[in-house]
């Protein structure tokens, strides 16, 4: 269930692309201080707490994610981190004996309301999984477009959409020449920015990912976050991590999370460099030390 | 800490919900009486056809008014998909009621004492009965039985245990075996054994054929079961210094047991009811018979055959009875292969 | 530095083992050894009248045993031809999975997308129940329940669609037609069809399944970019064993179709013809030359089955091991 081991080889492989990646970080921050108090609250969650059956997995966690700004949540396997940011999109239910409760407001209204059409709820709130998983059946090119598919929405210049939705992703100078190609075909960094690229064309203004670096190299992984960087400045991201100097690198808010035997729950949240250097709560600051965890 | 918050699935249908989709079904069948007391349409067909289209119809337009029209294509195909499953299921509650009702008539406890050697089918239906019928379909399916079982085992054990260089081929023949028409297994048994050597009916012969139809079924079944022991077990037994023979015997297959119950019972329920080569090469007698060996040997589904195609009124009467009679013994299999398996899993 | 060799790995297998996986290994060559067995048998039974006729014997529809004054046959005259039959064997069983496979399609997608737990369970239950029913039942409830409806329903097809070539009526006989049989063979396989389908759907990824909602996907859509694509190949090869299904059955097809010696392609009309009906239709009085024929006709009828239950059977398995 621990994994420092895993982290301490992540950091030895990852120390040569920090400093490259803490200039880009920087001026994206910079960049999103100016937006961030504009823009005000984009998503809410309001004492959530989740349930599988009868085991209570996570336990009221209230949070609020500013618009143009990027969310870590931090925090050992099992505290619940996915299953919480599975309840923003309404991607929880679809596990067989899932239950929930709390409040989860999208620009001032809850998604979880009598008569709310999920599929929308779902287009304004993208996810990308820990694994990549482009549709196999389709090119790449009809991969960044399945979401309008799925959706049914009707576009113009669609080119110009897959080609925008990939440049934003950082795969358009991999992949122009060879669009046609079936998105299998890629590698596996490649297949998740493919994904992140798929999530952005129906431009949703929060999006989720789940641990989108755990099945990647650590060149991919430089580059997904050069990706996060670029995107934060125009939409909500809210990223579930293993690896703290990730977190570190890419976000403005961190939120840690614990489970104690009990059902998770979120022990602090506060900007990135304050949860990072001088924690309130002293689990924080042993998980953040890497005295556990 | 002292609030207690519960559990809530917001995304379940909710009574109001449910209320409308009530309100859509009753609001479609009694548009349908209308349209067919309206217009010349008539009979079954037309109320199942317009209550169809009706409710996919009305169903289509709540969606559609409710969150646009993607959604109410998906209703549309929601009702699609639900007709699949009623065309699926409608035959077999028709047969169940058919038999159960044609059937009735033909019962009569004389049935579980009498045969047929005294009696013609044409008889009033309170003379002659199944026993030469039942004690027949009996020993029939008890000889294929004590053939296929080890000969369907093996081809398991050696799918799942023995791994060999043949597996992939052998897995395709039994595929390939489960699809050997019922027809051709009776004649390959006149061409091989009937006309060559014995030159006889005889109930071992029906045997035969029924062994070649239930093989596939008990190796296929039994091999989904032994998968299921996890390979800890078997290391868990090699471990111990147990030579692989001894590790399936006392391990492997102890294990599989009450799934290879199972599969007894499912290789039975297929070949119970078999009439085909049943037809071919029992002779079917009227009267008890224990000898497989010599003399036609009458069955179930032979006298269900026979009585059908005299076709009177009091033999066909008792060909429903024959069926209510088979149509139990194979219900009571199937339930209890079915709790078998169920229990097995938990 | 020299590299280290490999040690080999060996195991001498103890005698009791030796004699264990012997006889395992002979138990699982059984199913080789009795299909061959059927092969050469049918065909040594079948072989003169198969020589003695040639390609006629497939090709022709006559099915005439003529004897001479003495009793003794007529080798000249004497011709079996079992086309009108073959082709009336297609017939039933393709009509059959034209019916069946939407159904079980869609049964299968409502079994696995669609239906709540308990309502799953049960269905399931009732459609396996349906495959372990015997044919004579089958046969019993089409002749006396189903036939009477679906004539009807051939009378309205031909009313309104009978423009086209196949729905064609000579005469007006509708009763015992192809089409009945077909209807019959449909119920007898839905079963089947749909346990195939179930199982292929529900190997759907499920990271996929979750991609596209995560999209914006209605249900529908979702099937449709997902499952569809993924369980088509699967689906198909369910059909193929259907087919194969359909194409062998005996007794229910006997008690509903009507069996002529002519080559008939309107399914409407009540003249059909089936290879595995024949065979027990002439059985009851054949003579020794024409049991010879049907055993020749049982040879075709099992190597078709075997051919169509192959490609099944290598599709299906294709499809359940491309990536997932």
């Amino acid at each position: 269930m621990t994994e420092p081991t895993e982290n301490g080889i992540e950091n030895m492989e990852t120390a040569p692309l920090t400093s490259s990646l803490a200039s880009v970080a920087e001026s994206a921050k910079a960049q999103r201080e100016i937006a961030t108090h504009s823009m005000g609250v984009g998503l809410e969650a309001r004492g959530i707490h989740a349930w599988f059956g009868q085991k209570h997995v996570l336990q009221d966690v209230s949070l609020d994610f500013w618009s143009g700004t990027v969310t870590a949540l931090i925090g050992p396997s099992g505290c619940g981190k996915s299953t919480f940011i599975r309840t923003l999109n309404r991607m929880h239910e679809f596990i067989p004996g899932a239950a929930m409760a709390g409040d989860v407001l999208l620009d001032g209204v809850d998604i979880y309301a009598p008569g709310t059409d999920v599929t929308k709820i779902r287009l304004k709130v993208g996810m990308v999984f820990q694994k990549p998983n482009p549709f196999p059946s389709m090119t790449i090119a009809e991969n960044v477009l399945a979401g309008l598919k799925l959706a049914q929405l009707k576009i113009e210049n669609r080119d110009d959409l897959m080609q925008e939705c990939l440049e934003r992703a950082g795969l358009w100078s991999e992949v122009k020449d060879r669009l046609d190609a079936y998105g299998g075909s890629l590698s596996g960094g490649q297949q998740q920015r493919l994904c992140i690229a798929r999530a952005l064309a129906v431009r949703p203004e929060v999006l989720l990912m789940d641990e989108p670096c755990s099945a990647l190299d650590p060149g991919s992984t430089l580059k997904i976050e050069e990706t996060i960087s670029h995107l934060s400045t125009s939409m909500t991201i809210i990223i579930v991590t293993h690896n703290m100097q990730q977190a570190a690198r890419v976000s403005d808010y961190t939120a840690f999370f614990l489970s104690d035997d009990g059902p998770g729950a979120m022990i602090e949240v506060g900007p990135t460099d304050q949860i990072f250097s001088r924690p309130k709560d002293n689990r924080t600051e042993n998980y953040v030390t890497g005295r556990f965890g | 800490m002292t609030i207690i918050v519960k559990p809530e699935k917001p995304w379940a249908s909710s009574p109001k919900q449910r209320a409308i989709s009530a309100g859509i079904i009753v609001l479609a069948l009694m548009s349908t009486y209308l349209v067919v007391l309206l217009t010349p349409m008539k009979g079954k067909l037309a109320y199942g056809l317009v209550f169809f289209l009706l409710f996919i119809l009305f169903d289509f337009i709540y969606h559609t008014r409710l969150y646009g029209f993607r959604s109410g294509k998906d209703a549309i195909a929601r009702g699609v998909v639900a007709s699949g499953i009623v065309f699926a299921t409608l035959p077999i509650f028709s047969i169940l009621i058919t038999v159960f009702i044609r059937g009735r008539r033909g019962l009569y406890w004389g049935l579980f004492s009498n045969d047929m050697k005294a009696n013609s089918v044409n008889d009033p239906l309170n003379q002659g009965g199944l026993v030469h019928a039942l004690t027949g379909t009996f020993i029939l399916v008890t000889i294929a039985l004590i053939i296929s079982l080890p000969i369907g085992i093996l081809t398991a054990l050696y799918l799942t245990e023995i791994r060999g260089r043949f597996s992939g081929p052998i897995k395709f023949l039994v595929q390939a075996m489960s699809g050997v028409p019922s027809i051709v297994a009776g004649l390959f048994i006149l061409a091989a054994i009937v006309y060559p050597i014995t030159k006889s009916y005889s109930g071992f012969m029906g045997s035969l054929a029924l062994t070649i139809l239930m093989i596939p079924t008990i190796a296929r079944t039994s091999e989904e079961v032994l998968l299921l022991i996890p390979g800890e077990l078997r290391e868990a037994g090699l471990a111990l210094g147990g030579t692989q023979w001894r590790t399936v015997a006392m391990v492997v297959v102890p294990a599989a047991k009450s799934g290879l119950v199972t599969a007894v019972i499912l290789g039975i329920a297929r070949v119970a009811g078999e009439t085909a080569p049943i037809i071919l090469l029992t002779g079917g007698g009227d009267r008890v018979n224990p000898n497989p060996f010599n003399g036609p040997m009458g069955s179930l589904p032979f006298y269900i055959w026979k009585s059908f195609s005299v076709g009177t009124e009091e033999s066909v009467t008792r060909a429903w009875a024959g069926i209510f009679v088979l149509l139990m013994i194979v219900l009571v299999l199937f339930v209890s292969a079915r709790f078998l398996s169920e229990r097995g899993k938990s | 530095m020299t590299s280290p060799e490999k040690r080999e790995l060996t195991t001498v297998p103890r005698f009791s083992d030796k004699v264990f996986r012997g006889i395992v290994t002979g138990g699982g060559l059984s199913s080789l050894i009795i299909l061959g067995l059927i092969f050469a048998f049918l065909a040594y039974q079948g072989y003169s009248v198969l020589r003695s006729q040639g390609v006629h014997f497939i090709t022709g529809s006559a099915w005439q045993i003529v004897q001479d004054s003495a009793g003794n046959i007529d080798y000249a005259q004497t011709k079996f031809g079992i086309a009108a039959m073959l082709i009336g064997t297609m017939l039933c069983a393709l009509i059959a999975v034209f019916i069946a496979v939407p159904i079980s399609v869609l049964s299968a997608l409502f079994l696995t997308f669609y239906a709540p737990p308990f309502v799953k369970r049960i269905m399931v239950a009732v459609v396996d129940l349906m495959a372990a029913f015997p044919s004579i039942l089958f046969g019993l409830w089409g002749f006396f329940i189903l036939m009477p409806s679906v004539e009807y329903w051939a009378k309205l097809i031909h009313k309104y669609f009978g423009f086209i070539p196949i729905f064609k009526l000579e005469a007006p006989v509708v009763t015992r037609s192809p089409f009945v049989a077909g209807v019959v063979l449909a119920v007898m396989i839905i079963p089947i069809v749909t346990s195939v389908s179930r199982e292929i759907f529900s190997q759907t990824p499920l990271d996929r399944i979750q991609a596209a909602y995560a999209l914006g996907a209605t249900r529908w859509s979702m099937i449709r970019a997902v499952v569809f694509p993924y369980g088509k190949s699967g689906v198909v090869g369910g059909a193929m064993l259907g087919l194969g299904r359909a194409m062998g059955e005996t007794v229910a097809v006997y008690t509903v179709l009507n069996i002529v010696y002519k080559v008939n392609w309107h399914v409407l009309l009540g003249a059909g013809g089936n290879v595995a009906s024949m065979i027990l239709l002439k059985f009851g009085e054949a003579g020794p030359e024409e049991i010879k024929a049907l055993m020749a006709a049982g040879l075709v009828l099992f190597l078709l089955t075997l051919l169509v239950n192959s490609l099944a059977d290598f599709i299906v398995n294709k499809s359940g091991s491309k990536g997932r």
